[in-house]
């Protein structure tokens, strides 16, 4: 956690967030996500849910965004694999969705049950018609969640940004 | 699993569905997939409609996100007992938001009808008004014969929610209402009629 919370990177996405005019911010947290999440809870321009299973974040934004709200959906990588079927809603209705994804079971995982979603990610979700754009390196990110939110929001598309294991602060369990 | 009792119940989807959008006002409305979607539809296709062909297990996450981006608009969500079966956990995400303009009601047929007719658990004893109610939405109510739905519908339509009514209707197949099934053109129709022309988001 300390590593986490000396890094920057979560305050260059959470700004990013505020640029873009994010309203809604819908999770199932993550560690990498801790920081994050802390800040727009505090804001006082973004309304935060903390959801059951990530697919009930997709069709949240969905209505989000036919009220007129901008939102962002943020996971871990297993949390993907609990979207699929809803993705359809943001594709057929050609709606915008920007989601942060914090990447487990791809490099170094100590847990073999976050692998199979790990290993992936990317792929499910380019099939699933989701734009992604994976990080590796913490001083990319800012770009990737800019570019991510712009394509999401002036396509209008569904992007995702895929985080790093290796990025510092987005290790679990100090593993 | 009773198989027999829902039907004999005495209300009918389609009149509870049009008596309840009678007098809607501006409300917005999101109808779960399937019969609900046709239910609603039969009462009139409206631009303030957001009538879903899939995304089973939506309906109600659907309409929070709405609820909370329009706290000045009723959000009402009409969906059926399957498709709520399938996202149970949006009831407990709706309780910790606790949006005051979200409504939600149940068509209870204790069937999966669009795929034929197959039980649902609501057959089997699930008690959908409890579950909502055990997941901290305030007000919840099951409702089962017409004086009762008659009684309800201004606090569906008014009432400080959320709300949850869970109406117990007849088990019957009904003449198709199809909306359009094109999701663009609901979405784009539905910001065109809330949000106007001029609207950037």
């Amino acid at each position: 956690m300390d590593s986490l919370e000396s890094e920057t990177w979560p305050e260059d996405i959470y700004q990013v967030l505020v640029e873009n005019r994010v309203r809604q911010v819908a999770y199932v947290p993550d560690i990498g996500h801790a920081s994050l999440i802390k800040m727009c809870h505090k804001s006082y321009n973004m309304k935060t849910m903390v959801l059951t299973t990530e697919e009930e974040g997709v069709a949240l934004l969905a209505g989000a965004w036919l009220g007129g709200d901008r939102g962002v959906l943020l996971m871990q990588s297993s949390g993907v694999g609990n979207c699929i079927n809803m993705l359809s809603l943001t594709r057929v209705c050609r709606m915008p969705l920007l989601i942060l994804v914090t990447m487990r079971g791809e490099r170094g995982e100590f847990n073999p049950w976050q692998v199979p979603m790990g290993q992936n990610t990317n792929q499910i979700l380019t099939v699933a018609g989701v734009l992604t754009f994976a990080v590796n390196d913490k001083d990319h990110i800012k770009e990737a969640v800019e570019a991510a939110a712009k394509m999401a929001f002036e396509g209008p598309a569904a992007t995702a940004v895929l985080i790093s294991q290796r990025i510092p602060g987005a290790k679990t369990f100090g593993r | 699993m009773n198989s027999e009792r829902s039907k004999s119940y005495p209300l009918r989807r389609r009149a509870v569905v049009k008596e309840l959008l009678a007098q809607r006002g501006d409300a917005l409305v999101v109808a779960g997939l399937g019969a609900a979607a046709w239910d609603v539809t039969a009462a009139g296709d409206e631009p303030l409609n957001f009538p879903l062909w899939g995304a089973m297990g939506g309906a109600v996450p659907l309409g929070l996100g709405l609820a909370l981006a329009q706290p000045s608009r009723r959000v009402l969500v009409i969906t059926g007992d399957g498709e709520m079966l399938m996202g149970l956990g949006s009831l407990a995400t709706v309780a910790t938001q606790r949006p005051p303009n979200l409504a939600i009601v149940v068509l209870d047929n204790e069937r999966y009808g669009e795929t034929g007719m197959q039980l649902t658990h609501t057959a089997g004893g699930v008690d959908l008004g409890a579950i909502a109610a055990a997941s901290g939405i305030p007000i919840c109510r099951t409702v089962s014969d017409k004086k009762s739905f008659r009684s309800v519908i201004p606090q569906i339509q008014k009432e400080v929610g959320p709300l949850f009514f869970n109406i117990k209707i007849r088990a019957e197949n009904l003449p198709l209402v199809l909306p359009p099934k094109d999701g663009a053109y609901l979405k784009d129709r539905f910001q065109l009629a809330l949000l106007g022309t001029n609207t950037i988001i």
